[in-house]
């Protein structure tokens, strides 16, 4: 697609050899593809630990095969350290490694799939110069950060500016703990997963205000009040849009809520779509991501919290950033979309590759809002999670608890009871979406136009109005 | 015998909480004591990890590290032209000997009284499936009446800490 | 007591040190958000002993009685902490745009 809209690129240098490597790669990727794809089909493995489709399992018989080894320690050395301690250590430091090397290589990667994206979305080229189709761009921003000097500003308070690129750096990774990857393949399934997961999140709040007040700077602290502010206002909705999951699924166990969602054949994006919706568009508040990057709105205020920092600890922020924005399109698969689950054919394909397909989805959806929309002001984004969202998120959640003690209570064949609850959250949510948009005074005329209208009558504009003089 | 992990993971965290602690009294700098406030709070919810109570570890680091710290930073930040040090008062003296004290009595009774506790393999968790539909349970069944109670207590604090500061129109 | 077998005793003893570190603080300190991390510590210190309790004690013996009383107990502990830190931060900020100060030792309009 590229050759013919590119002018400039007439010649490319060592395009042979470039050529060569990826069909060499193409070649490998397509033999392994192959070759992993027969041996999962001929069932020759079934539930043994080489079984591709869920690597926990694998690990499963590993840390059996640990304990085993274990048991045949001398009894003094087993009496200090325990009977498992082999298996727990291997375990830890492999998922770890895992989880590790994912969530970097994904950033790599994934810094220029945004690039090329929004370039694409405003019709630019995007880095295309460094490598094949400038693949390697993000290696060379990395060198270039380390590289820079990092200022430290006058009058800043030395030891709460070093902090913040660490505390947020910590949650980023924790949040990927107990994403269920395949049914055995979650590194951290704690049963209490939906609360860990607000706890988590929740733990970057202080290092963003600490990161804006330490910087000495105007901008910073101006950013760091919004973000937080911000932040604490979103995580109502997002926790009540939690509820209702956990509401419906039993549990707050990440596995069990896509092992809910497998077993019924019903992504919670059908039966509540509304607290996807809710769930999103609060993570993207909570990211900072368009269209809620009020925090860092850089026609504002420069570039927030982290308008002081310089080289890695500014590369850190903005690691950070994109590797919770690819977490969130995890967690919104896992919650709402089916994790793992794809109909029956997860039997075949292996969970971690779907789940991951799904993670990219939501990701490019991630991508998207920020290549089209713009941004909110401020007092618009504070009336909406607070006029707007929480009430509503109130209702709803109190409805699909009335519908699960109904389900409870009724026990009608499965399909009855999902497909009717699905009606009556879709038509509710409906209704009240537009009731109370009504009620908070959004008028809708452009659909019907009598005469013409200033833009100040109209829509979402008069809405905003209105909520400020109301308050 | 507890394992060597427990056993290593309770010094460290008891051995992390006690030193932030210690840090909040002794930092001059009033946010630097709000980070070890925190550290404080985090070494806590690790020893409810360490004693099998995951709910509330999670809730410990939920309620105090995400919600009350952003608090203290808020109150901190809303009271611009205050001094920003964390010095003593005239009665520090007073205070760390009855803060002595206490700790004293409690460590006394601790170590002296033979509680009637479970030891051994009546100790094991036996079936642990997590403490959250124990909880729940108890939550909504023999502790209801204090349950609704605490929200109504919530919804108080939140119209009070509103009408409080909340600035008049004129 | 054996310093590898970590029983109750260890967790109260822990619990106490920490309780006297935020009596020491809530009564030494001058600045008002300062009294309150130590009551804070204070409450902690309390939840780690009810949890302590609560798994020496009851929780998984061969007959639970009660279990988990004790974690009932912080979580209502937790409730009135989160409220208490809301209303107490606002009468900090209240105080603040009054006097100019969160100094407890200047304010001091109910001495006489």
């Amino acid at each position: 697609m590229s050759a013919a809209l590119d002018p400039i690129r007439t010649r490319r240098p060592q395009g042979d050899l470039a050529l060569v490597v990826s069909l060499f790669a193409v070649i490998l990727l397509i033999g392994g593809a192959a070759g992993v794809g027969y041996l999962v089909l001929s069932g020759s493995l079934d539930g043994r630990w080489y079984d591709f489709r869920d690597l926990g399992v694998g690990m499963a018989h590993l840390a059996e095969w640990l304990d085993e080894q274990n048991a045949s320690q001398p009894a003094a050395t087993r009496a200090l350290l325990g009977d498992h301690w082999m298996s727990y250590l291997t375990t830890a430091v492999i998922g770890g490694i895992g989880i590790l090397s994912f969530v970097g290589g994904v950033l790599l990667i994934l810094i220029w799939v945004e690039r090329r994206l929004i370039a694409r979305i405003q019709v630019r080229r995007g880095p295309n110069r460094l490598g094949p189709y400038g693949l390697l761009q993000p290696l060379a921003d990395a060198i270039k950060l380390i590289q820079k000097e990092v200022l430290i500003p006058e009058g800043a308070d030395r030891f709460l500016f070093f902090l913040p690129p660490i505390l947020v750096f910590i949650p980023g990774l924790l949040v990927w703990g107990p994403v269920p990857w395949a049914p055995n393949m979650a590194y951290l399934d704690l049963n209490v997963g939906v609360l860990y997961l607000i706890a988590i999140s929740s733990l970057a709040t202080v290092a963003i205000f600490i990161a804006g007040w330490s910087s000495n700077n105007h901008y910073a602290l101006l950013g760091a009040m919004r973000t937080v502010a911000m932040m604490i206002s979103y995580e109502i909705p997002l926790g009540m849009a939690l509820i209702s999951v956990v509401l419906l699924a039993g549990s707050m166990q990440l596995s069990e809520i896509v092992r809910w969602q497998a077993q019924h054949y019903a992504w919670m994006a059908f039966l509540i779509p509304f607290s996807l919706f809710t769930f999103f568009f609060s993570s993207t508040a909570e990211l900072n991501r368009t269209p809620n990057d009020i925090a860092e709105a850089e026609s504002e205020i420069v570039a927030g919290f982290h308008t002081e920092y310089s080289g890695m600890k500014f590369g850190l922020f903005y690691a950070v950033e994109l590797g919770n924005a690819v977490a969130v399109a995890a967690f919104v698969t896992a919650f709402f979309l089916g994790g793992w689950s794809l109909f029956g054919l997860e039997a075949f394909i292996p969970g971690y590759i779907i789940f991951a397909t799904k993670v990219a989805a939501g990701y490019f959806v991630l991508v998207w809002l920020r290549g089209t929309l713009p941004r909110f002001r401020l007092d618009q984004l504070m009336a909406f999670a607070w006029k707007y969202l929480i009430p509503i998120t109130i209702a709803h959640t109190t409805l699909v608890a009335a519908e699960v003690t109904a389900m409870g209570a009724l026990a009608l064949p499965g399909i009855v009871e999902l497909g009717t609850v699905a009606l009556v959250n879709i038509a509710f949510t409906v209704w009240v979406m537009r009731r109370w948009a009504r009620f908070l005074g959004y008028r809708p005329e452009t659909e019907r136009v009598m005469q013409p209208k200033l833009t100040t009558q109209v829509g979402g504009l008069h809405a905003a109005e209105r909520m400020r003089g109301a308050s | 015998m507890t394992s060597i992990g427990i056993t290593i993971a309770f010094y460290a965290l008891s051995g992390l909480s006690i030193g932030a602690a210690v840090a909040v009294f002794l930092t001059r700098n009033l946010l630097h004591a709000v980070i070890f406030v925190i550290l404080a709070f985090i070494g806590m919810a690790g020893l409810f990890v360490t004693l099998s109570a995951d709910f509330l570890a999670v809730s410990q680091v939920m309620i105090y590290a995400g919600a009350i710290s952003v608090l203290l930073v808020f109150a901190v930040m809303l009271t611009p032209y205050a001094s920003r040090d964390n010095g003593n008062s005239l009665f520090a003296p007073v205070g760390v000997l009855v803060g002595l004290g206490f700790a004293a009595l409690i460590g006394f009774v601790a170590t002296q009284v033979a509680w009637p506790v479970f030891s051994g393999s009546d100790l094991e968790a036996q079936n642990f499936t997590g403490t959250v539909r124990t909880i729940g349970g108890a939550l909504l069944g023999g502790y209801a009446l204090p349950f609704e109670l605490a929200s109504v207590l919530l919804l108080a604090a939140l119209v009070g800490a509103i009408a409080l500061v909340r600035e008049d129109e004129r | 007591m054996n310093p590898l077998e970590i029983t109750l005793g260890h967790y109260l003893v822990v619990s106490g040190i920490v309780f006297g570190l935020g009596i020491a603080i809530a009564l030494s300190k001058r600045n008002a958000i300062a009294v309150l991390m130590g009551i804070e510590l204070m409450l902690n210190a309390v939840n780690l002993t009810f949890v302590a309790f609560s798994r020496f004690g009851s929780a998984f013996g061969p007959e639970p009685t009660q279990p988990l009383v004790g974690h009932v107990f912080v979580v209502f502990v937790l409730t009135v902490a989160a409220a208490e830190a809301a209303v107490a931060l606002a009468m900090a900020v209240l105080v603040y745009r009054r006097r100019e100060t969160v100094d407890l030792d200047r304010i001091n309009l109910m001495r006489w």
